[in-house]
C-alpha cells in the first residue's frame, strides 16, 4: 500500500488495458517523421490522431522562424512574464491574435489547458454562475472548480436546457457565463451558436467559446465556429490553443471587455507560470500567418475530412454526425475498442483510443483526426485498413449478415 | 411547476416515517435505470445502485428536470447517498442558497 491506494481501481483497469496489447496511453514513437507520418517499434505508420490540422509541425517557414528565434533570443524565458518580463513576441502574437478576430485585446497564456483555467477562474467568482456543456473539456472543469463560482452543467448542445436553467437562476444575484466549444474534442461535434447567441442574449449572460478544435478549421477566415455560425458579435471571450492547428503549443484569450489587462495581475494560472519561448512564440506567429494567406489548407483539411467521414460511413462504421476533421467511430464495447485499436497499430494506422469516462457515452470511440497534410492516398490506405480490420472483427453489419449475427 | 412541488421542509431524513421526495426520486430512478429499486436515506447511489459517472449524471438530470431545480457540481460532489439528496432537493426547492 501506498499514497496512491486511493487510485487502485484505475490500476486494475489499466493493467488490464495493457495486458492487452500496446499501452493505448503511452505510445512510444521510434520517430515522427512528417505530420502525417511516425516509425513505431521499427515500423512506418500513418498518424491519424494528432489534432496536427493545418500539418504544420514540419512547415519550412514555421521551423525558420523557431530556429532563427531561439539563436538570437535563447532556448526560454526562465519565468514569468510578470517576473521576467515580455519579449517582443509575447506582445507581437498578442497583438496578431486581436487583430485576426478583431478584437482588442489577447492574452497568450502557455498551454490551451492553462487559458481555460485562467480564464475561467478570473472571469467568474463566488457568488458568480458557470453555465457549463456536460461534454466540456477536462481543462474547462478543472478552471472551473479554480474560481469558486457556482457551476451548472447543460444537457451537451442543448440550447433549451440552457435556457431552462438560466431561468431558474432569475433573481439571484452574481454573473452568468456560459462556457461551449466550436467543435467538441470527442465525437467532432460542434456546438449550435446560433441557438446559444440567442439564449445568452435573451438572459444577460456572458459567451465563451473555446475553438481548441475549431480555429483554422472552421470559417471562411478560419477564426472557428463563432465565425461560421455568424455570431462573433455575441460572443465575449474566445479561447484557443496553438497546439492543433498552429503546430505548436500555448493557449489564448481574445476579447473585447474593457479592463481586460487586469487579468494580467490577477490571473494566477498566468502569472505563475513560465511565459512561452521565443522559438514557440515565431513558429506560432508564421503559422497563424499561413493559416490567414493559405486558405487551401483548410480546404485540403475538409476534403479529407469529408473522405473519411463518409468512406468509414460507407463501410457501415458509426461515426459522429458531421464530417469535421475530428473522426470519431463509435465501438460496440470495450473488448472490441481495445482488440480494433491494437490491431489498427499492427496495421500501420495510429489513431487515438477514447474510453469511457473520457467519452460522452458508454461507449469506447476510435478517435481519429485529419491533416491537410494527409494525401488521399493516405486517407484511402486509412479506410482500407479499418475495412480489414473491421471485418476480421466482424465488426461491420455485412460480415454480421455473412456470419448471421444481424439481418 | 415550482408551487405544485412546494414541501415543507423536514428537520431530518433519517427517520423511517414516508418522505414525499424519496418516493418520487426512487420514481426517477426507475426511469433513468428501467428497473424498480428499493430506496433508503442510506443507500449509496453509486455503491448500491451501480451507476457510473455518466449514469449518475443523466440521474441528477432526470433528478434536475423533475423538480425543475439546477443542482451544482459542488453539491452533486457531496451526495453520497439517497438521504444526501433528498437534503439538496429540499434545500434547493427552498430556495437556500448552495
Amino acid at each position: 500500500m501506498t499514497i496512491l491506494a486511493k487510485h487502485a481501481s484505475y490500476k486494475l483497469a489499466y493493467d488490464a488495458l495493457r495486458a492487452h496489447g500496446v499501452d493505448p496511453f503511452n505510445v512510444r514513437f521510434d520517430s515522427v517523421l512528417s505530420p502525417t507520418e511516425g516509425i513505431l517499434n521499427g515500423r512506418r505508420m500513418i498518424l491519424l490522431g494528432t489534432n496536427n490540422y493545418l500539418g504544420l509541425t514540419f512547415d519550412p517557414d514555421c521551423i525558420a522562424k523557431a530556429v532563427e528565434a531561439t539563436s538570437r533570443q535563447g532556448t526560454g524565458t526562465t519565468g514569468s512574464r510578470i517576473a521576467n518580463g515580455s519579449y517582443d513576441g509575447h506582445l507581437r502574437l498578442e497583438q496578431r491574435l486581436a487583430e485576426f478576430y478583431g478584437r482588442k485585446h489577447a492574452m497568450v497564456f502557455s498551454t490551451g489547458y492553462q487559458a481555460n483555467l485562467g480564464v475561467l477562474s478570473t472571469l467568474v467568482g463566488r457568488g458568480d454562475h458557470l453555465m457549463l456543456d456536460a461534454d466540456s473539456h477536462a481543462s474547462i472543469y478543472d478552471g472551473s472548480r479554480l474560481g469558486g463560482a457556482e457551476v451548472i452543467r447543460f444537457r451537451h448542445n442543448s440550447p433549451d436546457d440552457l435556457y431552462k436553467r438560466l431561468r431558474r437562476l432569475a433573481g439571484s444575484p452574481g454573473e452568468r457565463l456560459i462556457v461551449v466549444e466550436g467543435i467538441y474534442s470527442m465525437l467532432g461535434d460542434t456546438a449550435p451558436l446560433k441557438e446559444i447567441a440567442a439564449v445568452k442574449r435573451e438572459t444577460g449572460a456572458y459567451l465563451l467559446v473555446d475553438e481548441a478544435h475549431s480555429l483554422g478549421v472552421l470559417g471562411a477566415k478560419g477564426r472557428g465556429a463563432a465565425e461560421a455560425a455568424a455570431v462573433e458579435e455575441d460572443v465575449d471571450f474566445i479561447v484557443g490553443t496553438f497546439s492543433k492547428s498552429l503546430g505548436s503549443v500555448g493557449g489564448f484569450c481574445v476579447s473585447d471587455t474593457a479592463d481586460f489587462d487586469i487579468m494580467r495581475v490577477v490571473c494566477r494560472p498566468y502569472m505563475f507560470t513560465a511565459s512561452l519561448p521565443p522559438g514557440v512564440i515565431a513558429s506560432t506567429l508564421e503559422a497563424l500567418h499561413k493559416l490567414e494567406t493559405e486558405p487551401r489548407l483548410r480546404a485540403s483539411l475538409m476534403r479529407n475530412a469529408k473522405r473519411l467521414h463518409d468512406g468509414l460511413g460507407a463501410l457501415g462504421f458509426t461515426t459522429g454526425p458531421q464530417a469535421n476533421p475530428i473522426v470519431a467511430v463509435v465501438m460496440p464495447d470495450q473488448e472490441v475498442a481495445v482488440t480494433f485499436w491494437n490491431m489498427l497499430l499492427e496495421s500501420g494506422l495510429y489513431l487515438n483510443l477514447a474510453l469511457p469516462p473520457a467519452t460522452p457515452s458508454n461507449a469506447p470511440l476510435l478517435r481519429t483526426s485529419v491533416s491537410a497534410a494527409h494525401t488521399t492516398k493516405q486517407i484511402d490506405a486509412a479506410l482500407e485498413i479499418f475495412a480489414h480490420v473491421g471485418s476480421e472483427l466482424q465488426c461491420l453489419p455485412s460480415d454480421r449478415r455473412r456470419a448471421g449475427g444481424v439481418v | 411547476m415550482r408551487e405544485t412541488h412546494q414541501l415543507a421542509l423536514v428537520a431530518s431524513n433519517n427517520g423511517p416515517e414516508r418522505n414525499p421526495v424519496r418516493e418520487e426520486i426512487a420514481a426517477v430512478f426507475e426511469q433513468v435505470l428501467g428497473h424498480a429499486v428499493q430506496i433508503t436515506d442510506q443507500t449509496d447511489i453509486v455503491e448500491d445502485l451501480g451507476l457510473d459517472s455518466l449514469g449518475v449524471m443523466n440521474f441528477v438530470m432526470a433528478i434536475e428536470d423533475f423538480y425543475d431545480i439546477s443542482i451544482p457540481l459542488d453539491r452533486i460532489a457531496q451526495v453520497q447517498t439517497v438521504g444526501d439528496l433528498i437534503q439538496a432537493v429540499e434545500q434547493l426547492r427552498s430556495g437556500v442558497p448552495a
